[in-house]
């Protein structure tokens, strides 16, 4: 079992005859992921090495029952590919895509929550889902991962690569690992991915990164208080951050005294779960839980 | 991107909130020339990017030319905490009544507008928010409908402001809805919003911050904000498409991916060192990119050495590899490099390193070990 994407994903693609996306989108391929098709309304009937290209959402999800969408295209036109695909059944959208206005997203969400409660957003600004041994939708460098009890939600890319090759190194593998992306609205939380890490029979620990800005981090410890049952082990970037510069991230903000990596360190560990103080540390921490004698 | 004052009542008057009229000058005769033509009283505004104007003199109410003039004096070329005032904005005194606060921002936690006002004005919104919460309303904004008349109504009703300037205020509200939509800010507030004797509603102040995301729909934007107190580094790398954040530190940072930036910057303080900035060189690895790096970082004179933090995924560690060899050879860095390797292909990579045996360069396997190295080298360098 995994979360997200696996067996089952029929990926299409938007932004399939870029650069970028014709990249990934081959690398997802290779690593087993069915990919049905792509969207280019100025290609449509092309094909990419075989994959054939759509003009719109509508034709891709009709003629190849896809049901998970990645974007690839330009910020000025993500959030709108991604309402598209929603409005055209897809259930999973996945976001690549970094640099959209923080309004786009926030009526993407918005518009989303109440037009097509059935579709699920990850992103925007991430790295993609990886699901080991099954399928990989985005970026993530599926090669360090094989399946395994861990799962791995993150605002970050690189850092979900860095704490999950540690962790792969001593032998771990994970259930599926997922990037939900920098941006100030995110299309899934923390609290939405522990959730279905929770109800996953092969997760048996998650590991949570977080890092400044925004209260995402807070919000996950109330919820893992109250109603998660395995462990979880966060880690927590930007401590030495200071106040009112973008680190990197868009959503990578400390405001006045809010969004503080102290703050959230702090609201994670009241309410009993354990904080790494560096993505080593993190992995070990994950890797003692696991490794020891079942009671 | 944080505006200044007087570009912020200039959007503000774009979308119909009254403000006074005014004018931006740089130099003391325009300034007099401006209060001259406006008309006395005026006032004589420090146009700077931090708070504490009035504490710091950088506020200051002219009666005649005489006092315009020794007040523009000496408030052109003030440091208020850091930041030099290049501009100073001269406005019509406004008669004050009351002072109000309004304010919209994005609630990133409810993923929607939030629009915050008080009667308690001209004091810290985050005091009032402590010590009399009750005097704040907080009303979340459907996006998808916007802030309708009736709602901003109800906000000034509920908020207990005077029966005869609701509808103004209201009317303020909404148009500061409009500015926080219109032009992609994340943050739009007034305080004060003031009532005057004769109840008309007015921003006397502004604070705006605008998305950078956005900026492709607003290229009237690209003038705005403080150019003249920003870094001359930042600056540099916002040209070329370089996230870079200088900070206060002697250790320079390069990394792969903000969310492991951050990370390092954290593990090299732990360490005991101070980073001296926040770069993310993102995917890219080439030489060309790998050199523009490193001359952003060492044109911080404060750098005594320099941590590079890769963890390849889809980036290749030997590519960094002879990306840095190539930069070597054209800067000649004068001071030591660690650098760390880890991912795709990390062991030819620091082999490629070890054989092209560059001075002054160290290569480690783990961010825990290049975090300790580089923070000792930065202290025997002193």
């Amino acid at each position: 079992m995994s979360i997200l994407v696996g067996n089952d994903t029929r990926l299409a693609v938007a932004g399939i005859t870029g650069r970028e996306g014709s990249f990934h989108t081959l690398n997802n391929r290779k690593y087993g992921t069915n990919v049905v098709g792509g969207i280019n309304p100025k290609k449509a009937g092309e094909n990419v090495e075989g994959i054939p290209v759509f003009g719109n959402w509508a034709d891709t999800v009709a003629e190849t029952q896809a049901n998970t969408a990645m974007i690839f295209v330009p910020p000025p036109f993500a959030a709108a590919s991604a309402l598209e695909a929603a409005a055209a059944g897809v259930e999973l959208v996945v976001i690549i895509t970094e640099g959209i206005p923080a309004h786009d997203e926030l009526k993407l969400y918005n518009t989303i929550k109440r037009d097509f409660p059935g579709t699920r957003v990850v992103g925007p600004n991430c790295p993609g889902i990886l699901s080991p041994g099954e399928a990989n939708v985005g970026i993530i460098p599926a090669s360090f991962f094989k399946p395994g009890n861990v799962g791995v939600v993150s605002r970050s890319g690189t850092l979900t690569y860095q704490i999950g090759n540690e962790l792969a190194q001593k032998g771990f593998g994970n259930s599926s690992i997922v990037g939900i992306g920098g941006d100030p609205v995110p299309g899934s939380s923390f609290i939405d991915i522990i959730e279905l890490f929770e109800n996953d029979p092969q997760t048996e620990l998650i590991v949570m990164s977080g890092e400044i800005g925004g209260s995402a981090e807070e919000e996950a410890a109330e919820y893992i208080a109250a109603h998660v049952t395995k462990p979880v082990v966060g880690y927590i970037a930007g401590f030495t951050a200071p106040e009112g510069k973008q680190m990197g991230h868009a959503g990578a903000i400390v405001s006045g005294s809010a969004g503080t990596a102290k703050a959230k360190a702090e609201a994670l560990e009241s309410k009993g779960v354990r904080v790494g103080r560096t993505p080593t540390q993190t992995a070990e921490i994950a890797m003692e839980i696991l490794g020891a004698p079942v009671a | 991107m944080d505006l200044l004052e007087y570009q912020g009542k200039q959007l503000f008057g774009k979308h119909g909130l009254a403000v006074s009229d005014g004018k931006a000058v740089t130099t003391v005769d325009d300034a007099v020339a401006a209060a001259n033509e406006i008309g006395y009283p005026v006032v004589v505004k420090a146009q700077v990017l931090i708070g504490g104007r009035g504490k710091a003199g950088g506020v200051k109410l002219a009666a005649n030319e005489e006092e315009a003039r020794e007040h523009a004096t000496n408030i052109l070329g003030l440091d208020i905490k850091g930041h030099i005032t290049r501009t100073v904005w001269i406005e019509h005194a406004s008669d004050i009544d009351t002072e109000y606060y309004a304010s919209v921002l994005l609630d990133r936690s409810a993923k929607k507008p939030l629009v915050m006002f008080s009667i308690e004005g001209g004091i810290e919104i985050e005091t009032v928010a402590e010590e009399t919460p009750e005097k704040l309303i907080k009303y979340h904004v459907d996006p998808l409908v916007g802030l309708t008349k009736d709602e901003a109504v109800k906000i000034a009703t509920d908020g207990k402001a005077a029966d005869d300037v609701i509808d103004g205020v209201a009317d303020a509200l909404v148009a500061l809805y409009t500015v926080w939509i219109e032009e992609d800010a994340s943050l739009a507030e007034i305080n004060p919003l003031i009532i005057t004797p004769d109840r008309q509603v007015k921003a006397l102040d502004a604070k705006v911050t605008l998305d950078g995301n956005a900026a492709f729909r607003h290229p009237d934007h690209a003038d705005l904000g403080d150019k003249a107190n920003a870094d001359p580094i930042e600056v540099k790398a916002a040209e070329q498409d370089v996230v870079y954040v200088k900070l206060d530190g002697n250790i320079g940072i390069l990394g792969n991916g903000a969310g492991l930036v951050m990370s390092t910057l954290d593990v090299v303080a732990q360490h005991g060192g101070e980073p001296a900035n926040f770069l993310d060189a993102g995917g890219g690895s080439d030489a060309a990119k790998v050199k523009q790096a490193v001359e952003l970082i060492l044109s911080n004179d404060a750098v005594e050495a320099v941590l590079f933090n890769i963890f390849g995924g889809i980036t290749r560690c030997d590519e960094v590899a002879n990306g840095l060899i190539a930069a070597f050879s054209d800067l000649k860095p004068s001071v030591p490099f660690v650098v760390r390797l880890d991912g795709t292909n990390d062991v030819l990579g620091r082999e490629i390193l070890e054989n092209a045996a560059l001075p002054n360069v160290f290569a480690a396997k783990t961010m825990d070990e290049a975090a300790e190295k580089v923070v000792a080298l930065a202290k025997g360098s002193n």
